[in-house]
C-alpha cells in the first residue's frame, strides 16, 4: 500500500476511520471477554465475598451466617497468639528472602559469567530441574533427612553440632530456603545474563576497581532480577502451608497453616477469611514498599 | 561484546564463586538423590538401607487409592491445561494486539492478581465461593475450575512475552495480501506464538500437577489428587512407598522440563534458519 492512495481516503473519510477504530476496539474486547468473565466469576467475586464474609457471624458448625455482622474476627487479629503467628510468618518470609538473595546472587552471577555457552546452558538446566520439580516431593525429602534416622541428624550427632531438627523452626526455615531458592536464582540469572557488560568495562577503563565497578554498575543493573526474585520468594514463603505442616511442629505454626486450620478443625470460617485478607494485605504492602525502596536505594 | 570480556575477575574470586556454585548445587540435589535411593531400600524405615528392592514400586502400583488419585490428577491436569491455555492466549492477544478497548486497564490488573495472591487466600476464597454462594458440590469439577483460575494468568504472561518480541510486519503483509483476520491468525500469528503457547501450556500443566493448597480447599469427599493424597500419607506415616511415588513424580517433572527445553531449542533453531 502506498502513501498516495492512503492519504486522500483518510482526509476524505475521517468518519470511516473512526468507525474502523471502534470496530477494532470491540474486537479486542470480545477477544478478552471469555477470560474476563471467567476471572470475574472465579476470582474477583470470590475475592469480594471473602472480604464480606470476614465481617459475618459464625454458626455453630463454623460456617459464616450471612446477614448477621460483627467486627470480632478483625479484633481477634490483635490477640497475642494471632499476633505471634503473623509476626513469625513475616519474619521467616523476610529472612528467607534475604538469605535466598545472599546465596542466590553469587550463584546466579557465577552461572551467568561462565565463558562457554554450553557450560552456561548446562548449569541453567541444572537450576531448572529443581525449579520445575514437584514442591511437595522436595519438602518431603527434608522430612526424612531431618528425622531421627535421617542423614542430616546423623551428621549432626556425629559432629555434636546439632540434634534432631524435625518439627522445629530451623527445620521450617531450611525447608523454605530449599523450596524457594530456585525462584530467586532464575530471575537473577536472566538479569545478569542480559546486562550490558560494556558499561562494566567502561567503569573499569575509568579506573574503578573490581569492587567499585560491581557495586556501582553490575549490582544496579541487575536490580530487575533482584526485585522479581525477592517477590517470587517472599510471597509463597509468607503463605507457606506445606513446609510448616510437614517440617514444623505446633509451636511453629505459620499463617498458611493457621488459615487452613480455621477452615478445617478450627471451625471458624469468618476468622479464616479475615486472616486470608490480612495475608493478602501484608503481601501487597510489602511489594509496594519493596518497589519504592528498591527504586531509591539501588 | 560478549559476557566474558567484561568480567575479568581475579582468579581467587572466580575460585570462590565456583566452589560456592557447586556447594549450592549439592544442596539442591543431594536431598532429592537420597530420596530416590531410599525408594529402592528393602527396609521399612526411611534412612536405614536394607538392600535393593522393587517392592515399594510394586506396592504403589497395586494401591488402588494411589492409582485412583493419579488418574484424577491426570484428568484434572489435562482439562485445566487446555482451558487455561485457550483463555490465557486469548487474553494475551487482546492485551497485546488491540490498543484500546472497554475495560482494558482493569483487565490488565485483574489478570496478574492470581499470580501474586498467596495460595491459601485463593483456596479459602474459592471454598467460600463454591460452598456458601454457588449451589454446587465440591468435586473434581471445582478443582478444575480452581486450577484454571490461577494458571490462565501464567499462560497469559508467557504468551504476552512472546507477542511483545514479535514484530507485526508479517501480519500486516498478510492483511495487505487480502488474507482475512481468521486466515492471518491461523497461518501467521498462531505459528509464530506457538512456542509461547506451548511454554504456557507446560507451565499450566506443571502448576496443576504440583498444586496441594488450592486442591485441598476445593476437593470433594473421596476424590483426591495425587499430591494431596501423598501429602496425607506423609502426615500419617513416612514409608518407602512414599519415596517410590515421589520418585515417579520427580521423573514426571523432569520429563516436562526436557519437553519444554526441546520446544525452546526447536523454536530457536527455526528462527536462526530464517536469519541465515
Amino acid at each position: 500500500m502506498t502513501m498516495l492512495d492512503e492519504r486522500p481516503s483518510e482526509e476524505a473519510n475521517p468518519e470511516l476511520e473512526r468507525k474502523a477504530e471502534r470496530a477494532e476496539s470491540w474486537r479486542g474486547f470480545f477477544t478478552a471477554l471469555p477470560t474476563y468473565l471467567y476471572l470475574v466469576v472465579f476470582f474477583v467475586l470470590p475475592l469480594i465475598i471473602i472480604t464480606v464474609i470476614s465481617f459475618a457471624e459464625r454458626s455453630r458448625t463454623g460456617k459464616p451466617v450471612l446477614g448477621e455482622w460483627t467486627l470480632d474476627w478483625w479484633i481477634k487479629l490483635g490477640d497475642p497468639l494471632v499476633r505471634s503467628v503473623v509476626f513469625r510468618s513475616v519474619w521467616l518470609a523476610f529472612l528467607n528472602t534475604l538469605l535466598s538473595l545472599l546465596l542466590g546472587y553469587p550463584f546466579a552471577y557465577w552461572i551467568a559469567t561462565r565463558k562457554s555457552a554450553l557450560m552456561r546452558n548446562f548449569l541453567l538446566v541444572l537450576v531448572l530441574i529443581p525449579f520445575w520439580s514437584n514442591f511437595l516431593v522436595r519438602t518431603y525429602a527434608w522430612r526424612t533427612l531431618l528425622d531421627s534416622n535421617g542423614l542430616v541428624t546423623k551428621v549432626g550427632e556425629m559432629t555434636g553440632l546439632w540434634g534432631k531438627m524435625l518439627f522445629t523452626e530451623p527445620a521450617v526455615f531450611l525447608g523454605l530456603l530449599y523450596g524457594y531458592l530456585p525462584f530467586m536464582v532464575l530471575p537473577l540469572y536472566a538479569a545478569i545474563e542480559h546486562l550490558d557488560w560494556n558499561l562494566v568495562e567502561a567503569a573499569r577503563d575509568l579506573y574503578a576497581d573490581a569492587r567499585k565497578a560491581f557495586i556501582k554498575v553490575t549490582l544496579p543493573l541487575s536490580k530487575p532480577g533482584i526485585i522479581a526474585g525477592s517477590i517470587l520468594v517472599f510471597i509463597p514463603s509468607l503463605g507457606a502451608y506445606v513446609t510448616p505442616d510437614l517440617l514444623g511442629g505446633s509451636k511453629t505454626t505459620l499463617l498458611g497453616n493457621y488459615i487452613v486450620t480455621q477452615f478445617k478443625s478450627g471451625r471458624n470460617w469468618p476468622f479464616g477469611a479475615a486472616l486470608s485478607v490480612t495475608i493478602l494485605a501484608i503481601m501487597m504492602v510489602a511489594t509496594i514498599i519493596y518497589f519504592r525502596k528498591g527504586g531509591k536505594t539501588l | 561484546m560478549s559476557v566474558q570480556e567484561g568480567t575479568a575477575h581475579r582468579p581467587w574470586v572466580d575460585k570462590v564463586l565456583t566452589v560456592n556454585g557447586w556447594l549450592i548445587f549439592a544442596f539442591l540435589y543431594l536431598p532429592i538423590l537420597i530420596l530416590v535411593i531410599y525408594s529402592f531400600s528393602d527396609s521399612k524405615v526411611v534412612g536405614i538401607w536394607g538392600g535393593f528392592t522393587w517392592k515399594w514400586y510394586n506396592r504403589m502400583i497395586h494401591n488402588p487409592e494411589m492409582m485412583g488419585a493419579l488418574w484424577n490428577s491426570a484428568k484434572v491436569a489435562f482439562i485445566s491445561t487446555i482451558i487455561s491455555t485457550v483463555l490465557g492466549t486469548l487474553a494475551a492477544l487482546a492485551l497485546d494486539r488491540y490498543r484500546r478497548w472497554l475495560g482494558k486497564g482493569a483487565f490488565d490488573v485483574i489478570m496478574y492478581l492470581p499470580v501474586i495472591i498467596p495460595e491459601v487466600t485463593m483456596g479459602a476464597m474459592l471454598l467460600i465461593w463454591f460452598t456458601q454462594i454457588l449451589p454446587v458440590n465440591l468435586s473434581l469439577t471445582t478443582i478444575i475450575l480452581g486450577h484454571i483460575a490461577f494458571s490462565a494468568s501464567f499462560v497469559t504472561i508467557v504468551v504476552r512475552a512472546r507477542l511483545a518480541n514479535l514484530d507485526d510486519s508479517l501480519e500486516e503483509a498478510a492483511a495487505d495480501l487480502y488474507a482475512n483476520r481468521w486466515t492471518t491468525f491461523r497461518r501467521i500469528t498462531l505459528p509464530l506464538i506457538m512456542p509461547g503457547v506451548m511454554g504456557g501450556a507446560l507451565l499450566a500443566l506443571t502448576l496443576s500437577l504440583d498444586d496441594v493448597v488450592i486442591t485441598e480447599f476445593v476437593q470433594g469427599p473421596g476424590a483426591s489428587l495425587l499430591p494431596v493424597y501423598v501429602f496425607g500419607l506423609i502426615r500419617r506415616q513416612v514409608t518407602p512407598e512414599i519415596n517410590a511415588v515421589s520418585t515417579l513424580m520427580l521423573a514426571l517433572s523432569m520429563m516436562l522440563v526436557f519437553i519444554s527445553l526441546a520446544f525452546q531449542a526447536r523454536s530457536i533453531s527455526k528462527s536462526k534458519n530464517k536469519e541465515a
